[in-house]
């Protein structure tokens, strides 16, 4: 056995793969995405990336109905996507053995809210374990694998950013190899129609006893008594912190979170004199834990915002005062900014020409509702800004301006596609601008059906956008070199003039992409410069003020010239052009 | 817990502060301690402050450091250094890359680069170590070296030792840039100040 530092992601790749798993369909997402990249990296595995988490945990079904051992991997939010499959899939059941990985993000490092998912297990009835470190996120995964098998249901796993992204050791072992199962056609079993399903759920209703039962024995629900003055149960990244915190504490670790095992924490709760439930986001485990009468405390010492954290747990439960040390306040924050040279800087250049409503959507275009380019007006969840501007025009009547839709090409397939499909069908008045950058690149540049490759970088067919727009019945369709603004800005307007929907691929890979030559920097002639600042408008960070002048970093510069073409004194050029 | 060591990597994203990250918890693990590291990739990635935070020592349960008991901060730029200045140990231990790196507020001239960042350090009542990492970088041939000429400099005060360091980097490196890497470490490492 070989002992290694692994990321949670990586382990549960790894868990995968030494449980004999086959098919991995996923969609990327923040703090999850590795966990499929790394999959991929097994020659055992069929892995792939998919449009969006609906399709994705729909192949994975597929597969695990048809015998193979299958993951469904995920963020948070993307478990709302594929909700409808999940909720059916519980009455189904499975073949061979199905994990969803759903990876939450308390504290929204990456995301757009802060949902907790244990409620998805509890609602959708299927089991969830939830492990607390990297040597964890392997076990359980096997685990998982396994009740999925001997329950007949797909099994939720949920992780947390910091068990994602956390490295710890883990013990690494081969693979267990498992025969694909026939595949047995049982329509009572799969064809989920009414008179199906009501037995179905009967058979789920039996299951969740089971599970139940199953909780009160597992070894991954763990006593560990010390001090008995303080109880906690808690489970996932807040275990860690508890153990940091007060390591002399009781503790009872939940590593199966749905169901509870009811029997186990009444007798803890006996065994303590004081019970506290510590967890991040929701009262999960203290809302069960009241309803059956057991007397804890839990979310009037803790909050249901963001994460928590050892000093904030012992100062809750100890009441001993802490000295606060918090970063040094003041200075001037670093967000993160579009990158010098990126195609979508340049399209919301044109954009904000327009002086329109801009509905915007998910990724890194998103980057540019900061200041200064203040471009996007709305970022709901991906594929909204299609469906929104839709709604907007609906309820504007009388406005001059026709709304836009920004998104990227890689959201336009998980979900701005029936959107459009719906402005057709339905007379819209918007403009939709996709932001083709060859790549999904806000989660750390995955291909998709537009980029030409697959998951482990082989050539794959490419999705043709402007045939797949014109197909669903857009007559305005123009595709464009965004840093060639004066197409750019022609098309936007005679989008905005044309009655009915408009779409606009802005057509430029990103900057980042291996393959994408740049240009030699520009500078600034400071004989010219007037410092009038238009060109810091576009929040270029190759671009600085210097006293009351421009400067342009050389070693940040990619000679875009989207600020040259906005100089009115010509200031801007390369040291050749002059 | 005082057989733990904490250690905390600040920068800017892409500035290698992950490798560097993994070069200390390859070499934690070489002498058998428990390893545990913290991360957080995506948004931060596109030249926002990032973070990496490494923690070794016989058993470490949270991956995450406790605000103040930061034993040793590498930090890869300056105002990023004294961000996290409040949460070190007060006799802890600073090493910082004196180059400035303009966040965007400041690029759009609506706020200032503090002046006084270094004044601001050196009132540190632990050791601070200030070199220019990104001038030795480049003396070692490329700036994105930055990362090896900090843990050269930090391989000073640690139990490691020199051929442990090489093959640690060696080992986390692509190999058409382990030359590159050796050589900035050195000079880090034979950094005196
Ligand atoms: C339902 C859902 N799944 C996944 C994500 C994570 N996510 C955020 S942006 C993004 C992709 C953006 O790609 P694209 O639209 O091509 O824009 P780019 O970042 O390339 O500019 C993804 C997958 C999410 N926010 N919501």
């Amino acid at each position: 056995m070989t002992k290694k530092l692994l990321t949670g992601n990586e382990a549960v790749a790894r868990g995968f793969w030494q449980a004999g798993g086959k098919v991995v369909s996923a969609y990327p997402g923040t703090p999850s995405t590795e966990i499929t990249e790394n999959a991929a990296h097994y020659a055992e595995l069929y892995a792939e990336w998919a449009p969006n988490e609906k399709v994705a945990l729909e192949v994975a079904l597929g597969a695990a109905v048809g015998g193979a051992r299958s993951m469904a991997a995920m963020k948070h939010v993307g478990l709302n996507v594929a909700a409808d499959p999940l909720f059916t899939a519980a009455y189904t059941g499975i073949n061979a053995g199905l994990v969803i990985i759903s990876a939450d993000d308390p504290g929204m490092h990456s995301s757009q809210n802060e949902q907790d998912n244990r409620h998805y297990a509890l609602a959708a009835k299927i089991p969830c374990l939830e492990p607390s470190d990297s040597a964890e996120a392997l076990a359980f995964t096997e685990l998982a694998l396994d009740l999925s098998e001997e329950f007949d249901t797909p099994v939720l796993l949920r992780l947390t950013t910091r068990v994602s992204h956390g490295q710890s050791t883990v013990e690494l072992s081969k693979r267990t190899e498992q025969s694909i199962k026939p595949y047995v056609r049982d329509i009572q079993k799969y064809v989920m129609a009414p008179a199906g399903a009501r037995p179905r759920h009967a058979v789920l209703e039996k299951r969740m006893l089971e599970l139940s039962a199953y909780a009160e024995k597992t070894e991954v629900n763990r006593l560990e008594l010390r001090d008995k003055a303080i109880g906690i149960v808690c489970s996932g990244a807040a275990y860690q912190y508890v153990r940091e915190a007060l390591p002399q504490a009781s503790v009872f670790k939940l590593g199966l979170v749905n169901p509870l095992p009811k029997q186990r924490l009444c007798d803890f709760s006996a065994a303590v004199e004081k019970l506290y439930v510590v967890e991040e986001l929701d009262a999960f485990y203290e809302q069960q834990l009241k309803s059956w009468g057991i007397k804890c405390c839990g979310k009037e010492l803790f909050s249901l915002l963001g994460e928590i954290f050892p000093p904030q747990i012992k100062t809750a439960i100890t009441k001993q005062d802490t000295i606060l040390h918090e970063e040094t306040p003041n200075l001037p924050p670093r967000p993160p900014v579009l990158c010098a040279g990126c195609p979508h800087r340049a399209t919301f250049t044109a954009i904000k020409k327009l002086k329109a409503p801009v509905m915007g959507d998910i990724g890194c275009y998103t980057l540019a509702a900061g200041p200064p380019l203040s471009a996007i007006d709305t970022t709901v969840c991906m594929g909204a800004s299609v469906t929104m501007s839709h709604g907007l025009a609906k309820a504007q009547e009388n406005a001059k301006v026709k709304p836009l839709s920004v998104l990227g090409e890689s959201t336009f397939i998980h979900s701005g596609i029936t959107g459009l499909i719906n402005a057709v069908y339905n007379q819209a008045q918007i403009t939709v601008v996709i932001l083709d950058n060859s790549i999904t690149a806000m989660t750390g540049h995955q291909h998709n059906p537009a980029s030409g490759y697959n998951v482990r970088s082989l050539p794959a067919p490419v999705l043709d956008l402007a045939a797949l727009s014109k197909a669903c019945g857009v007559e305005y369709v123009k595709t464009v070199n965004p840093f060639d603004q004066k197409a750019l800005t022609a098309a936007l307007k005679g989008a905005q003039e044309f009655v009915g929907p408009a779409v606009i691929i802005s057509k430029y890979p990103c900057i980042l992409l291996p393959y994408v030559k740049r240009d030699k920097p520009l500078f600034v002639d400071w004989e010219i410069c007037v410092g009038c600042k238009v060109c810091l408008s576009i929040g270029c960070p190759a671009l600085s003020l210097k006293g009351t002048k421009t400067v342009i970093d050389s070693s940040q510069c990619t000679g875009c010239a989207l600020c040259a073409g906005l100089c009115a004194k010509k200031a801007i050029y390369g040291r050749d052009n002059k | 817990m005082s057989s733990i060591t904490n250690i905390m990597i600040a920068g800017v994203g892409g500035q290698g502060t992950i490798l560097a990250g993994r070069i200390i918890s390859l070499l934690a693990l070489k002498a058998t301690y428990d390893v545990k590291v913290s991360e957080v990739h995506g948004m931060s990635q596109r030249g926002g402050s990032v973070l990496t935070q490494v923690r070794y020592g016989d058993e470490v349960h949270s991956p995450i450091i406790d605000p103040g008991e930061v034993d040793i901060l590498l930090a890869f730029e300056k105002l990023e250094a004294l961000r996290m200045l409040p949460l070190l140990k007060p006799l802890g231990r600073m090493i910082v890359n004196s180059q400035e790196i303009p966040p965007l507020p400041v690029l759009n001239g609506s706020m200032i680069y503090p002046a006084d960042i270094d004044q601001r350090l050196q009132t540190f009542s632990g050791s601070l170590s200030l070199l220019n990492a990104y001038e030795l970088a480049l003396q070692a041939g490329n700036d994105k070296a930055v990362n090896t000429v900090l843990l050269g400099k930090l391989s000073q005060n640690m139990a490691f030792s020199l051929s442990d360091w090489h093959q640690a980097i060696s080992a986390a490196v692509k190999p058409q840039f382990e030359e590159l890497n050796l050589r900035a470490f050195d000079l880090g490492a034979a950094y005196d100040d």
